[in-house]
């Protein structure tokens, strides 16, 4: 029966649905805990500055299914399944999430800076209480741009047993069957647009703040 | 003891003098004017005072202890700065940029408060009106008015001014102009004040120290100034003529 065929491809659906966001939310958290943190020490220092964003452009270079291939035979982070998965997501998601934090942090007004010193803030207050605040909106503008493409990209990590929504379309193509395609592909677009819209809503509430 | 004493200050960049053995002391409660064209070295003897530059030879007292000695947090703390473009910060209502020193430095919520309201009145800014709004909500003047305020939160003893009226309108420069002279009249505080233009330092100077390329070209009252037979100085004073 069709709605019996219906019924089995929602029940997966919903559990490929919940790996993905797991997927994605954990590769997008490891990221941030390291590119926010990161971006904010390198962005006043050219040299390190460059080195850094040096390094996280190359890895978004790297084609992404070769990517996950790479990381398989790495002992200890690599091997089948879903951390590897997310290494190999984290390292994509660097990338603008740096890049954002640097932008946002050397965005400050140099004027607005040159009053927090001589009001005799120390270095702590001047992130805490005036650049951070003020390279938020940005800073959330590359996490909006990581989360949006990590969606799209955790597709792939189906091809070493990551799990997913690519699970249903790696099927489709192996067996052409459009409907397993689209189940796969649909919610993954759904997901990335709903992403998009709330660190989009986020993004504009902090800039109308500044 | 003057409030600020340079001791042949120098400031270089590389090899680049910008100020070249400046030798001056500064009284308590004068208005000292640094005057002087782009370049002469003026933001950066300001900015010796607050320590927001170190010399690199000689040495700079305030309260007759060098900068090299002060811990800057506190020295910065002691000392009012008010620059071009205000500086305030966009995120911060009016109130929380005038208060931010004082909670800083550890004062109580409803003494900061009264102390916002007090400040903002004395720039002429209702504080009901204007306590609330963001920099953005403000025109070029208030803005320099709350700048002022600002400045003046914690009572510091020494205020430091760069080139503050140099954005507004004439209309508007001579409105804070004259603000200026009121509130130094009423607090009695050592003031510093780079412009380079030299009516703003005949308004509002007790001496003024003319800078030429980094070095000290003249020093004196405002009558002296005019005086002043030094081809920089003659320069300047074409200018009050020619208007």
């Amino acid at each position: 029966m069709l709605s019996d065929v219906l019924q089995d491809l929602l029940d997966e659906g919903l559990q490929l649905l919940g790996e993905h966001l797991v997927l994605v939310v954990s590769a997008i958290m490891i990221a941030a805990a390291i590119a926010v943190p990161l971006g904010i020490m390198v962005a006043s220092k050219p040299r390190l500055r460059s080195i850094a964003l040096g390094i996280a452009n190359v890895g978004q270079t790297i084609p992404s299914l070769a990517l996950f291939g790479f990381l398989i035979p790495i002992p200890f982070i690599g091997g089948i399944g879903q951390h590897t998965a997310i290494i190999a997501l984290v390292i994509y998601a660097l990338l603008p999430i740096l890049r954002n934090t640097v932008t946002g942090i050397l965005g400050v007004d140099a004027a607005v800076r040159d009053s927090a010193v001589a009001m005799g803030m120390t270095r702590g207050q001047i992130l805490r209480m005036v650049e951070l605040p003020l390279a938020a909106p940005t800073i959330v503008s590359g996490l909006r741009i990581a989360t949006v493409t990590t969606v799209g990209t955790a597709t792939i990590a189906a091809a070493i047993g990551a799990g997913g929504l690519g699970v249903f379309i790696f099927r489709g193509i192996a067996s052409v069957d459009k409907l397993q395609i689209l189940a796969g592909a649909l919610p993954a677009a759904a997901l990335a647009l709903l992403a998009d819209g709330a660190l989009g809503w986020l993004e504009k509430r902090w800039a109308a703040r500044s | 003891m003057p409030a600020v004493e340079f001791r042949a200050a120098t400031f270089k960049i590389g090899n680049k003098t910008i100020l070249d053995n400046l030798t001056l002391a500064i009284e308590s409660g004068e208005t000292l004017v640094l005057l002087g064209r782009s370049g002469s070295g003026k933001t950066t003897a300001l900015r010796l005072i607050n320590g927001m530059n170190l010399p690199t030879a000689g040495e700079v007292l305030v309260d007759g202890k060098a900068t090299t000695a002060w811990d800057l947090v506190r020295l910065r703390r002691s000392i009012g700065y008010v620059i071009q473009e205000s500086g305030l910060f966009p995120h911060f209502s009016v109130e929380r940029n005038i208060g931010l020193v004082p909670k800083l430095e550890g004062w109580e919520e409803p003494r900061i408060a009264a102390r916002t309201a007090a400040l903002l009145e004395s720039v002429s800014l209702p504080a009901k009106d204007f306590a609330k709004r963001m920099p953005r909500e403000l025109s070029g003047g208030q803005r320099q008015r709350v700048g002022v305020a600002r400045a003046l939160a914690a009572d510091p003893k020494i205020l430091l001014f760069d080139e503050p009226f140099g954005a507004l309108d004439p209309v508007t420069r001579l409105d804070l102009q004259r603000e200026f002279l009121r509130l130094r009249a009423e607090l009695n505080k050592t003031s510093v004040f780079v412009t380079h233009d030299v009516r703003e330092a005949m308004e509002l100077a007790t001496r003024i120290a003319l800078l030429h390329e980094g070095r000290l070209a003249f020093l004196g009252t405002p009558e002296d100034f005019r005086a002043s037979l030094h081809p920089e100085a003659h320069a300047f004073l074409e200018v009050l003529n020619a208007e």
